[in-house]
């Protein structure tokens, strides 16, 4: 394992541009469920309103 | 065939369509990513030895050059569909360059950044003017540029236009990034960044390779469709079928 993480000592080159690349898809997929949840839960509330009136 | 494409072309449509796809296509990208970077890391370890032995960080090729054919394939797409939108003046295709964009940045971004990394122990720098980098950074700049320019301009059908038109004239940087490597003189532009062949790769290689490339092509398509329907829904927030979809108890 741990040999497996030091990449041949080159563990901070392959780790940095994999990392990143984790870090940003993660990131931008967390984003579009909470803009999505917020949008419908927006929808959600206007629709309920109106049929209140 | 009697299936009507336009009937898909109205966002309700295209709005349920995408909610039926987008879990297929997370599917689709955890099979491929898992694969790809199994056989990457574990598959291609014969490439340390022999006659020509690679270092460790040939590894980076599973995410640079995925994330670098992505940065222009999805910018080529979001330029066909803000040209389809101007042409045609439909709305859904506007929203989906819109939906594209952030993406396509990300992957441009990421092809720079696992660039520097490569490049490091590689050539020994982070970062060189060198022509292929140089019009990379020059496309990230564009993605952010209509990025920008669409937020900056409230009127929504006029910042549609506007920046579809912004996306179309940066269309000229995507011919520039694929070429500038097969430069005729290499004294004339010297190139840090090696010429691609890929008949030159090994077949290990070239698979894991090109498994990662279908799994961030998976995942742009299930981003790109999350974020469709969130447009979709902020701009028709007003509308019957929008009220319709959230009040007959459907999602």
């Amino acid at each position: 394992m741990s040999e497996f993480l030091a990449q041949g000592g080159y563990a901070f080159f392959i780790w940095s541009a994999y990392g990143m690349a984790a870090l940003l898809l993660v990131i931008e997929v967390v984003q579009l469920r909470t803009q999505y949840k917020a949008i419908v839960a927006r929808v959600i509330r206007a629709a309920r309103l109106r049929q209140q009136f | 065939m009697n299936f009507n494409w336009f009937k898909l072309a109205s966002p309700p449509a295209f709005y349920t369509l995408a909610g039926r796809l987008i879990p297929i296509l997370w599917g689709l990208t955890i099979i491929l990513l898992v694969t790809g970077l199994y056989w990457g890391f574990f598959e291609t370890v014969s490439q340390l030895g022999g006659n020509n032995p690679q270092k460790e960080y040939y590894r980076i090729i599973f995410i640079h050059v995925p994330s670098a054919w992505m940065s222009m394939w999805l910018y080529f797409v979001m330029v066909v569909w803000a040209a389809i939108g101007l042409i045609f003046n439909t709305r859904l295709s506007f929203m989906m360059a819109n939906a594209i964009a952030p993406t396509g940045a990300i992957f441009t971004f990421l092809a720079l950044w696992t660039g520097a990394f490569w490049g490091r122990p590689s050539w020994g720098t982070y970062w060189d003017w060198d022509p292929r980098l140089t019009s990379e950074l020059v496309l990230f700049f564009m993605y952010i540029g209509y990025m920008a320019l669409h937020s900056a301009i409230d009127d929504v059908r006029r910042a549609d236009r506007a920046s579809a038109l912004l996306a179309i004239v940066g269309l000229v940087m995507v011919p520039v990034i694929f070429w500038s490597i097969n430069c005729p003189d290499p004294n004339q532009c010297a190139a840090l960044h090696q010429r691609s062949n890929l008949t030159k790769i090994d077949s290990d290689i070239l698979f894991a390779m090109l498994t990662m490339t279908f799994a961030f092509w998976a995942y742009s398509f299930a981003a790109t469709f999350i974020r469709l329907r969130t447009i979709i829904l902020h701009r028709d927030a007003d509308s019957v079928w929008v009220r319709e979809l959230f009040t007959n108890g459907g999602r």
